[in-house]
């Protein structure tokens, strides 16, 4: 499996992501926002967390506008595989890939701490590993993790199971409890929850695990 | 030219920071206040000759996230 990271200035977990892919067996480039191109044949884009640009003007909303995200885009429509994660989930929403968006936290606190997170398919390269059903422990680090979309673009998320994670205590006000969706094809994951910091023992946490070694599964060459 | 770009949050769109700010003036003794919504407001100067259709792309591409956000835009 080849899997590229994007690089904003102001990311802080594009390290993280890249030693979860490596641990599951990945080769990992790291591709800096500025490039026009992604990595020939890359299977999935991974894109991480932190506060790229400073969260000005909005979260994610000038990373979604870098010249990589273009070919972000043309990755994705041509049904390549994706993963944000936390300020990666908010520049995916900001480009359009995934619908709705992300608010400030109801709570107004940026919250850092480990949370019981539902997995509600397991119908998804990324979540194969796990059973529906199942409640994992993840850590989430956000100050604007409130899911919003309005009353049909939930319904469809629910209607076609894209809806992924699900809080089990609602720490920020997102509606539906969403924690977590795919795309329409379900080949791109956005969740606001860091699976890469519970990816090893020394994390406190190995929940995460299952979801990098399912995507190898899934997308090494047969 | 100057263009003046307000950003709010659309209606049904509960604004978090709206709210506590209803609070902190109910906390301070102005009674009355229903309801509190915070937006932006972006300044920019332009070159001569930019257009109002200008500046609503920039707000579509950039300025203004339309699926949580509208706005409006004053010249002059």
């Amino acid at each position: 499996m080849k899997a590229a990271v994007i690089v904003f200035p102001g990311s802080n977990c594009d390290r993280d992501l890249a030693v979860a892919f490596e641990a599951a067996g990945a080769d990992v480039q790291m591709v800096w926002h500025k490039d026009t191109d992604l990595p020939r044949d890359v299977d999935i884009v991974g894109v991480p967390g932190g506060f790229s640009f400073g969260d000005y003007l909005r979260c994610g909303a000038i990373a979604a506008n870098s010249p990589i995200c273009n070919s972000l885009k043309a990755h994705t429509d041509r049904g390549g595989y994706a993963i944000g994660i936390c300020n990666g989930f908010q520049v995916l929403a900001e480009t359009g890939i995934l619908p709705g968006a992300l608010l400030r936290n109801a709570g107004l606190k940026y919250i850092c701490k480990t949370v019981g997170l539902k997995v509600e398919t397991s119908d998804s390269a990324f979540t194969q590993g796990y059973n529906a059903g199942d409640v994992i422990n993840i850590p989430i680090a956000h100050h604007d993790g409130n899911y919003y979309a309005d009353d049909a673009t939930i319904a469809g998320l629910q209607d076609q199971d894209r809806i992924v994670f699900t809080y089990t205590d609602n720490p920020n006000g997102a509606r539906a409890d969403i924690a977590g969706i795919l795309s329409e094809n379900r080949r791109v994951l956005g969740m606001m929850p860091h699976p890469e910091r519970a990816a090893d023992a020394g994390h406190g946490g190995t929940d995460g695990t299952a979801l990098f070694r399912a995507l190898m599964g899934a997308l090494a060459p047969a | 030219m100057k263009a003046r770009v307000h950003v709010m949050l659309k209606n049904g769109v509960l604004d978090p920071q709206g709210e506590a700010v209803r609070h902190a003036l109910g906390a301070l003794g102005f009674d009355g206040v229903n309801g509190v919504r915070q937006g932006k407001v972006i300044e920019l100067d332009l070159a001569d000759g930019a257009t109002e259709a200008d500046v609503t792309a920039m707000c579509e591409k950039l300025l203004a996230n339309t699926v949580i956000e509208s706005y409006s835009v004053e010249l002059g």
